[in-house]
C-alpha cells in the first residue's frame, strides 16, 4: 500500500468532531478569568469562615454550598468544556451527578442530619 | 480538495466505519467513568457527613477536646489556612491543565510573540500541572503527618477513619493523575505531542479537572462547614 | 490517489495467529469468543451454585437433619447466593452482552476489545479466588449481603469474610470495566441508520443495565473498602463501640443492592423482548414505551433501596417515601408485562423452547413481582421480612425471571453461536421439568414463610406446620436439577448433533440474523444500513414490519423487494449526508465467504495476552491482603507491591501497544 506522506500534514489537525467540540474551545483570555473567579470565590469562602457573625448565622451553610456549587459548575463548564462540547457528555455527567446528589441528601435525611422544614443542620 | 478530504477521513478511521456519533470512543468512556466516580465520592462524602459529630473520643475536626472529655487537651484538627493554600494550588493546576491542552491543540500554529511561545509550550504546562499536583500531595502529606502528631490516626475515632479514607481516596486519585501527566510528558519528550494527541491529553485533562471539582466539594463540606 | 482509495487499508505486520488452540483463547479479543468464555464459565458456576442449593434443600428436607453443620450451612447459603448472583446470572448476562450487542447494532467488535478481555479474566480469576476458600475450609459465611458489623473482625475472625470482601471487590472491577465498554459500544458503534429508537430491545435493556452497573458498583466498592479497612487496618466504620451506625453498611449495601436486582433481571427482559416478537410474528407492542419503561425502572431503582430495611425502623417519613417509590416501580414493570402479552395477542405463535421459556418468564416473574408489591407496604413487610416468603419472592424473580429468560436466550441464540440448533424435544422436557420443579420448589415457600419459618436457619423442629412444605421444596429441587441436567445434556450434545441452523432459523427481525451462524470474526462483511426497527423483516418478510416506522432521521424507505435473499441497497440517506456514509451498503443478507478478515481487507484488532496478565496481576495484588490477616505483613506487602508493579507494567505494555497493526 502506497503511503502518501502528504496525509501526514492532514492528520496533524485536531479532530474536533472526535473530541466532540460543538463550539470552539476558549483560550487563555477566558481561562485566566475563570481562574481569577475561582480564586476570588475561594477567598470569600475562607474569609466568611473567619467572620464570626456570618459563621454563626443561618445563612453560612447555604452561602458556602452556593459558592461551592458555582465553583464546581465553573470548572465543569469551562475547564472541562461541557459548555462547548457535545451534549452527550453533559448527559453522561449530569445524570450520575443528579443520582449522586439525591443519594447524599437521602442518606443524610435517613441518618437524621436533615429534617424536613428545618433546612440543613 | 474535497476528494482529498474524503480519503483523509477514511485514513483517519483506519478503515473502520465512522462512529455513530462522530465522537471518539475514549472520550465517551472517560465521561462514563467520571459519572461512575461521582457515585464513588458521593458514598465517601455521605459517610463522612453521616459520621460527623458522632466520634466518641477526640480529637474533633472543628472543636478542641478538653478534659474531662479527653484525658489530655486536644486542639481542633483541621488547619484551614494550610488547606486553603492547597486548595488554591489545585485550582491553579486546573488552569495549567487547560493551558497544556490548548498548547497541544495549537502546537503547529506559528508563534510570534514571547507570550504565544510560553502559552504554546505543552511541556511547560504539563510540568506545571504535575508539579502543582505534587505540591498538593505535599500539603496533604504535611497535613496527615501533623494530624497524626496531634493524636488523630485512621484508627482513633469515626472522624479519623472517615476523614483519612475520604481525603486519602482523593489523594490517590491525584497521584494517579500525576502519573498520567508524567506519562504524557515522557511521550512529549520522546516524540513531541501534537494536535493529533489532543484527544489523549483531553482525557487526562478531564480526569484531572474532575479530581479538582471533587476537592472543591470536599473543601466546603469537610473543612469549612462546621 | 485512486489507488490509495481502493487498496486494502490493512497491511499486517505481525504474523497471523492461528484460529484455535489454548493460546488463541488466552489472547483473544474477539467479543464472540469472550462471550463464549463467559457462557461456559458462568454455566459452570451456575451448576456449582445449584449443587450448593441442593445441599441446602437436602439439609432442610425434614426437621432436625444433620447433613450440614450450622457453620457449613452458613457457608453454603452464603456461597449459593453469592455464586448465583455474581458468578452465574451476571456473567450469563455478560455472555449475551458480549456476543449479541455488537451483532445487534451492526458492529465488528466492541469499542475496547482488550478491555473486554480484561473484564473476562478479572471475572474468572475473581470467581476462582472466591471459590478457593472452599479448599481451605473457610468459605464466606456472612450471607451474600454480608451485613456489617456481623462481618467485622470482632464477630467474624476467620478468613471467610476476607475471601468474600476481596472477591467482590475484584468482581466489581470486572463489571465496571465491562460497563464502560458497552456504554461506549452502544452509543458509538451502531450501524448507519440505527438510531436509538431503532435499537433492538435486548440492546436497549443491556444499555440501561450498563448505567446501573456504573452507578451502583462504586457504592458497594466503598462499602467494601470500609469493611476491608476495618478488618485489615483497624478503622472504625462499623465499630459500634466507637459510635458507628449499624445501619451504614445496610444503606450502602442496598443502594447498590437494589439496582443490582435490575442488573440481574433487565437482561432477561431484553432476551424475552427479542424472543416473543420473533415467535409471535409481530413487532413488539409499544416499542418506545418499552424503552422508556426500562429507563424509568432504572431511575426509580436508585430511589427504593431502603425497602429492604423496613424492619430497622426508619420512621414514618422514610417508610412512606420508600414504600411509595417501590409501588411506583411496579408501573413500568407492569407496562412491560402487558406489552409482552399484547405482542403475543393476535400473533401467530410458535411454541419453540425459547418461546416457552419466555412465556414462562412473563408468568413467573409476574408472581414474583406481585409478591414484591406485597412487601412494598411497610406493615405487610414487617410480617414477611426475614421469612421464607421473601425467599419465595426473590426466587420467583431471579429463577422465574432471570434464569427463565436466560434459558430462553440460550435456546434462541445457540444456533447463532454454534451454527446448530438445540434439540426441541429435549428442550420441551427441559422446559417443563424446570417449570414444574421451579414451582414445586419455591411456591411452598410462600406458605412456610407466612407460617413464620425464618430464613437462614440451618434446621427446625417439627410440629410447626413447615415439614410438608419443606419436603415439597426439596422434592421440587430434585425435579429442577433433572431439568437443568437435561439442559446441559442438550447444550453439549447439540454442538455435534444439532441440526444445521443457517443464518436465520427463527425468521427474526434483527441484524444478528442477517449474517452466517456462527458469525465470521468480522461479523459483517459490509456494514448494513438500517432503516427500521426490524431491518431483516424489511428484506425478507416486509408485511410483518409494515406497521413499524421507517422514516426517521432523514432516511427514506426505498426499493424493498421480496426477490432472492439479497435485495441490494435500501440506502436512502439524503444526498446531503457525508459521502462515506452513503457509501455503506444497504440492508442485505450475508452468506459465508470462507475468507478471513485479512483476505477481505477488514481491519480487526490483534490478539493480546496483556489483558490476561494485567487481570492476573491485579488479583494477586488483592490477594496479598489475606496475609495481613495472617499477621504476615512482609509477605503481604511483597505480594501487594509485586502484584501492583506487575499490573502497572502490563498496563503500560497494553496501552502502548496499538490495537491494530500499523498502516
Amino acid at each position: 500500500m502506497a503511503h502518501d506522506p502528504s496525509h501526514d500534514e492532514h492528520t496533524t489537525h485536531v479532530d474536533h468532531a472526535a473530541m466532540g467540540m460543538v463550539k470552539e474551545h476558549p483560550t487563555w483570555s477566558t481561562y485566566w478569568k475563570v481562574a481569577v473567579i475561582l480564586t476570588l470565590i475561594t477567598v470569600v469562602e475562607v474569609w466568611i469562615y473567619y467572620v464570626p457573625s456570618i459563621r454563626d448565622s443561618r445563612a453560612f451553610v447555604p452561602m458556602l454550598l452556593t459558592m461551592s456549587a458555582v465553583k464546581f459548575a465553573t470548572v465543569v463548564l469551562f475547564y472541562m468544556h461541557l459548555r462547548y462540547d457535545h451534549r452527550l457528555f453533559r448527559v453522561l455527567f449530569t445524570g450520575p451527578l443528579i443520582i449522586a446528589s439525591f443519594t447524599i441528601v437521602g442518606l443524610l435525611f435517613l441518618f437524621g442530619h436533615l429534617r424536613i422544614g428545618a433546612g440543613a443542620t | 480538495m474535497a476528494h482529498a478530504a474524503a480519503v483523509h477521513s477514511a485514513h483517519d478511521t483506519h478503515g473502520h466505519p465512522p462512529t455513530s456519533t462522530g465522537l471518539d470512543n475514549k472520550k465517551i468512556a472517560i465521561w462514563a467513568f467520571i459519572g461512575s466516580e461521582c457515585m464513588l465520592f458521593a458514598s465517601l462524602i455521605s459517610t463522612y457527613l453521616i459520621y460527623k459529630g458522632r466520634s466518641v473520643v477526640g480529637p474533633y475536626p472543628h472543636d478542641a477536646c478538653l478534659p474531662p472529655a479527653c484525658s489530655t487537651p486536644l486542639k481542633a484538627i483541621l488547619n484551614i489556612p494550610v488547606t486553603s493554600a492547597s486548595t488554591f494550588v489545585l485550582l491553579m493546576s486546573s488552569l495549567a491543565m487547560v493551558l497544556a491542552l490548548a498548547a497541544v491543540e495549537t502546537k503547529d500554529q506559528p508563534k510570534h510573540t514571547t507570550g504565544e511561545r510560553i502559552l504554546g509550550s505543552s511541556k511547560l504546562w504539563l510540568w506545571m500541572t504535575a508539579l502543582l499536583g505534587v505540591t498538593f500531595l505535599g500539603f496533604q502529606a504535611f497535613e496527615f503527618t501533623s494530624f497524626v502528631h496531634e493524636g488523630l490516626t485512621i484508627r482513633t475515632n469515626l472522624f479519623g477513619s472517615s476523614f483519612f479514607t475520604l481525603t486519602g481516596f482523593h489523594g490517590a486519585h491525584v497521584t494517579a493523575g500525576v502519573l498520567w501527566l508524567l506519562t504524557l510528558l515522557a511521550i512529549d519528550y520522546r516524540r513531541g505531542l501534537g494536535p493529533k494527541d489532543a484527544l489523549n491529553v483531553d482525557l487526562a485533562a478531564l480526569y484531572w479537572h474532575f479530581v479538582d471539582v471533587v476537592w472543591i466539594a470536599i473543601f466546603t463540606l469537610v473543612y469549612l462547614i462546621k | 490517489m485512486a489507488i490509495t482509495a481502493t487498496a486494502p487499508a490493512y497491511a499486517p505486520v505481525e504474523s497471523y495467529v492461528g484460529e484455535s488452540g489454548l493460546w488463541s483463547w488466552l489472547t483473544t479479543v474477539d467479543h464472540k469468543r469472550i462471550g463464549t468464555l463467559y457462557l461456559f464459565t458462568s454455566l459452570f458456576f451456575f451448576v456449582v451454585g445449584g449443587l450448593e442449593a441442593g445441599m441446602l434443600r437436602w439439609q432442610l428436607a425434614g426437621p432436625n437433619k444433620h447433613v450440614l453443620s450450622a457453620e457449613l450451612y452458613n457457608q453454603m447459603f452464603t456461597m449459593h447466593g453469592t455464586t448465583m448472583i455474581f458468578l452465574a446470572i451476571m456473567p450469563l448476562s455478560a455472555a449475551f452482552f458480549n456476543y449479541i450487542i455488537p451483532l445487534q447494532i451492526g458492529a465488528r467488535d466492541v469499542a475496547f476489545p482488550r478491555l473486554n478481555a480484561f473484564s473476562y479474566w478479572v471475572f474468572l480469576f475473581g470467581a476462582l479466588f472466591m471459590n478457593f476458600s472452599w479448599l481451605i475450609g473457610a468459605a464466606p459465611n456472612g450471607g451474600w449481603f454480608g451485613y456489617a458489623p456481623l462481618t467485622t473482625m470482632q464477630f467474624s475472625q476467620g478468613l471467610n469474610i476476607d475471601f468474600w470482601v476481596i472477591g467482590l471487590q475484584i468482581l466489581g472491577v470486572s463489571s465496571l470495566a465491562a460497563a464502560f465498554n458497552f456504554i461506549t459500544t452502544i452509543i458509538n458503534m451502531r450501524a448507519p441508520g440505527m438510531n436509538l429508537m431503532r435499537m433492538p430491545m435486548f440492546t436497549w435493556n443491556a444499555f440501561v443495565v450498563q448505567f446501573l452497573l456504573v452507578l451502583a458498583f462504586p457504592v458497594i466498592t466503598i462499602a467494601l473498602v470500609f469493611l476491608q479497612f476495618d478488618r485489615f487496618f483497624g478503622t472504625n466504620f462499623y465499630t459500634i463501640a466507637a459510635g458507628a451506625d449499624p445501619l451504614l453498611w445496610q444503606h450502602l449495601f442496598w443502594i447498590f443492592g437494589h439496582p443490582e436486582v435490575y442488573i440481574l433481571i433487565l437482561p432477561a427482559f431484553g432476551l424475552t423482548s427479542e424472543i416473543i416478537p420473533t415467535f409471535s410474528r409481530k413487532p413488539i407492542f409499544g416499542y418506545p414505551v418499552m424503552a422508556y419503561a426500562t429507563m424509568l425502572i432504572a431511575f426509580l431503582g436508585f430511589g427504593v433501596w431502603a425497602h429492604h430495611m423496613f424492619a430497622v425502623g426508619m420512621g414514618p417519613i422514610g417508610d412512606t417515601v420508600f414504600g411509595v417509590t417501590t409501588l411506583l416501580i411496579a408501573i413500568p414493570t407492569g407496562v412491560k408485562i402487558f406489552n409482552w402479552i399484547f405482542t403475543m395477542w393476535g400473533g401467530s405463535l410458535q411454541f419453540t423452547t425459547a418461546m416457552k421459556f419466555a412465556i414462562g418468564l412473563v408468568g413467573l416473574f409476574t408472581i414474583g413481582g406481585i409478591s414484591g408489591v406485597m412487601h412494598a407496604s411497610p406493615p405487610a413487610d414487617l410480617q414477611q421480612t426475614d421469612t421464607y416468603f421473601i425467599v419465595a419472592h426473590f426466587h420467583y424473580v431471579l429463577f422465574g425471571g432471570s434464569m427463565m429468560g436466560i434459558f430462553g436466550g440460550i435456546y434462541y441464540y445457540y444456533p447463532k453461536m454454534t451454527g446448530r440448533l438445540m434439540s426441541e424435544s429435549l428442550g420441551s422436557w427441559n422446559f417443563w421439568l424446570t417449570f414444574i420443579g421451579m414451582n414445586l420448589t419455591f411456591f411452598p415457600m410462600h406458605f412456610s414463610g407466612l407460617m413464620g419459618m425464618p430464613r437462614r436457619i440451618y434446621t427446625y423442629d417439627s410440629g410447626q406446620g413447615w415439614d410438608g412444605f419443606n419436603l415439597a421444596s426439596s422434592i421440587g429441587t430434585i425435579v429442577l436439577m433433572i431439568g437443568v441436567a437435561l439442559f446441559l445434556h442438550n447444550f453439549f450434545r447439540s454442538f455435534r448433533r444439532g441440526a444445521i441452523a443457517g443464518n436465520d432459523p427463527w425468521g427474526a427481525a434483527t441484524l444478528e440474523w442477517s449474517i452466517p451462524s456462527p458469525p465470521p470474526e468480522y461479523n459483517f462483511e459490509s456494514i448494513p444500513r438500517v432503516t427500521s426497527r426490524s431491518p431483516l423483516w424489511d428484506v425478507k418478510t416486509p408485511t410483518l414490519s409494515a406497521e413499524v416506522p421507517h422514516t426517521s432521521g432523514g432516511d427514506q424507505r426505498v426499493n424493498v423487494s421480496f426477490a432472492g435473499s439479497h435485495v441490494g441497497h435500501t440506502d436512502s440517506a439524503p444526498l446531503t449526508s457525508e459521502p462515506r456514509q452513503r457509501a455503506e451498503s444497504g440492508m442485505h443478507i450475508e452468506l459465508p465467504t470462507g475468507k478471513s478478515a485479512r483476505e477481505l481487507g477488514i481491519p480487526m484488532p490483534n490478539p493480546s495476552i496483556k489483558p490476561l496478565l494485567c487481570a492476573g496481576s491485579m488479583v494477586i495484588m488483592f490477594s496479598g491482603l489475606l496475609f495481613i490477616h495472617k499477621d504476615n505483613l512482609p509477605l503481604a506487602l511483597a505480594v501487594i507491591i509485586g502484584g501492583a508493579l506487575s499490573m502497572t507494567f502490563s498496563l503500560y505494555a497494553w496501552v502502548l501497544t496499538p490495537l491494530e497493526d500499523a498502516h
